[in-house]
């Protein structure tokens, strides 16, 4: 069923790094295996070497320090609809790992595997943005932060180097006016549409707007121009805007005609959820 | 039953020992092997089923540590050190588990292809909540298809073994 290759275990991001830069293409990180092996045994990649990066201390678990929360990157799906951190102070994050998949799948996927692989039509990389989420990657020769904007570059691609490994993911914890919401739609297997919206919301204005769109397209997308329209409203003014706000939305997802839909469908979903997501955390 | 394997002196195996329905299993796999072919064609255990290969269809559900994963898309070495219970290991020294009972009186299967994933992920969620909800028994079991439409008896099995198990616990 699969063909076969070496399995490495490494116990250090070092070691991966090491690993990566010395067989190039030939090998891949593998952790749940949930996206990876599916693709392997389809032959749509193979590798000669997959490497196993679930023996690295301290990568599975989630914790809050100095106004942000920590995120293993091996940290599972269940493990993150479980984690009573999240339940109080993520409570969106833990809804949107709630409904990843089926049960088997969230057992065995890791959130790290999940933003790595990029598939157009997964759900976490469109929240992690509109939540301020920063990923660190780790080299040997060093650590760095990527913004959740600037990892996801297309389909399956994102703004890793060949010899770097997620390790984490950063969330500032929200705040008590924080708002958060993540609301997805699709008929088959995976989602065709997921629209997340963060905002604080003082007194009657909307602050702090931050809208992502994801599965529509090739990768979860920022929405500048629709946050600039409801930053600073009131929350009466933000309503009557959230039309408009969806349609750029809209546009913005990049959204293509497949079996998910078609692209005007797909559009036309996006605003449907904005205003949804925007209804169930600002009433 | 493991049947015997030709392998070039180059080719990695990684010894795997496991608890198997509550006995000590020890096997020599490959990276590649994949959980499913090791119990059904290396262990003979063929309760589990190849449907959808995709972790979509629930067909091949084993329980690793008691929690519901798909056998089609593991790999046999990631279940070093771990206890996996198959269909074959949920009755009792031949008595069944009150969720077969109940799947028999209340005709919870038709093929029966399903059956097996959908006991053992239906022991899963009960042995993490007791008394779910029909809302609950629907979101946990919502990856486990039946082809013969036959979840109206499935759901109604499963909460009258749910009853069962607890008036036995109290």
């Amino acid at each position: 069923m699969l063909k076969r290759f070496r399995l490495e275990e490494p116990e250090s991001a070092a070691e991966v790094s090491e690993l990566l830069g010395r067989f190039g293409d030939s090998a891949k990180i593998y952790a749940g295996g949930t996206e990876l092996l599916l693709a392997m045994k389809e032959g749509l990649v193979q590798y000669e070497r997959l490497i196993n990066v679930k023996k690295l201390k301290g990568l599975s678990e989630v914790s809050g320090e100095n106004g942000t929360i920590k995120i293993g990157a091996l940290c599972t799906h269940h493990q993150l609809e479980n984690s009573s951190l999240l339940q109080q102070k993520l409570p969106s994050l833990v809804k949107l790992e709630q409904n990843v998949a089926n049960v088997r799948v969230r057992q065995a996927g890791s959130i790290g595997g999940n933003l790595c692989f990029a598939e157009p039509h997964a759900d976490p990389g469109t929240l992690l943005m509109a939540l301020g989420a920063k990923l660190v990657a780790e080299k040997i020769s060093g650590k760095r932060e990527i913004t959740a904007e600037d990892f996801f570059v297309d389909a399956y691609e994102t703004s890793l180097a060949a010899d770097e490994l997620l390790t984490g993911i950063r969330v500032p914890t929200p705040g008590a006016n924080s708002r958060s919401a993540y609301l997805k739609f699709g008929y088959l297997e995976r989602p065709s549409v997921g629209v997340a919206i963060a905002l604080t919301l003082d007194g009657e204005t909307v602050n702090n707007v931050k809208i992502a769109v994801g599965c529509a397209g090739p990768a979860p997308r920022r929405v500048a121009e629709a946050e600039a329209l409801l930053n600073g409203k009131s929350k009466d003014e933000a309503v009557r805007l959230l039309p408009q706000a969806g349609a750029i939305a809209g546009r913005a997802s990049e959204a293509i005609s497949d079996l998910h839909g078609a692209q005007d469908y797909k559009e036309h979903i996006v605003g449907v959820l904005l205003k949804r997501a925007f209804n169930s955390i600002v009433s | 039953m493991s049947k015997p394997m030709t392998r070039h002196a180059d080719v990695q195996t990684i010894p795997v020992s496991f608890t198997l329905n509550g006995r000590l299993q020890e096997i020599d796999v490959e990276p590649n092997e994949l959980l499913l072919d090791v119990v059904r064609d290396r262990l003979g255990l063929t309760g589990a089923k190849r449907s959808c290969d995709v972790q979509v269809c629930g067909a091949c559900t084993l329980l690793v540590d008691g929690r519901p994963v798909s056998a089609c898309t593991t790999l046999a070495f990631e279940v070093r050190g771990r206890s996996v219970m198959t269909i074959e290991g949920l009755a009792d020294d031949g008595k069944l588990h009150p969720l077969q009972e109940a799947f028999i009186e209340h005709g919870g299967f038709q093929c029966g292809f399903c059956t097996p994933g959908m006991l053992l992920a239906s022991k899963a969620l009960l042995d993490e909540n007791p008394n779910p909800t029909e809302a609950e028994l629907k979101h946990f079991m919502h990856g486990n298809l039946c082809r013969c439409t036959g979840y109206k008896k499935i759901i109604e099995s499963i909460m009258a073994a749910a009853k069962k198990m607890r008036g036995s616990r109290a």
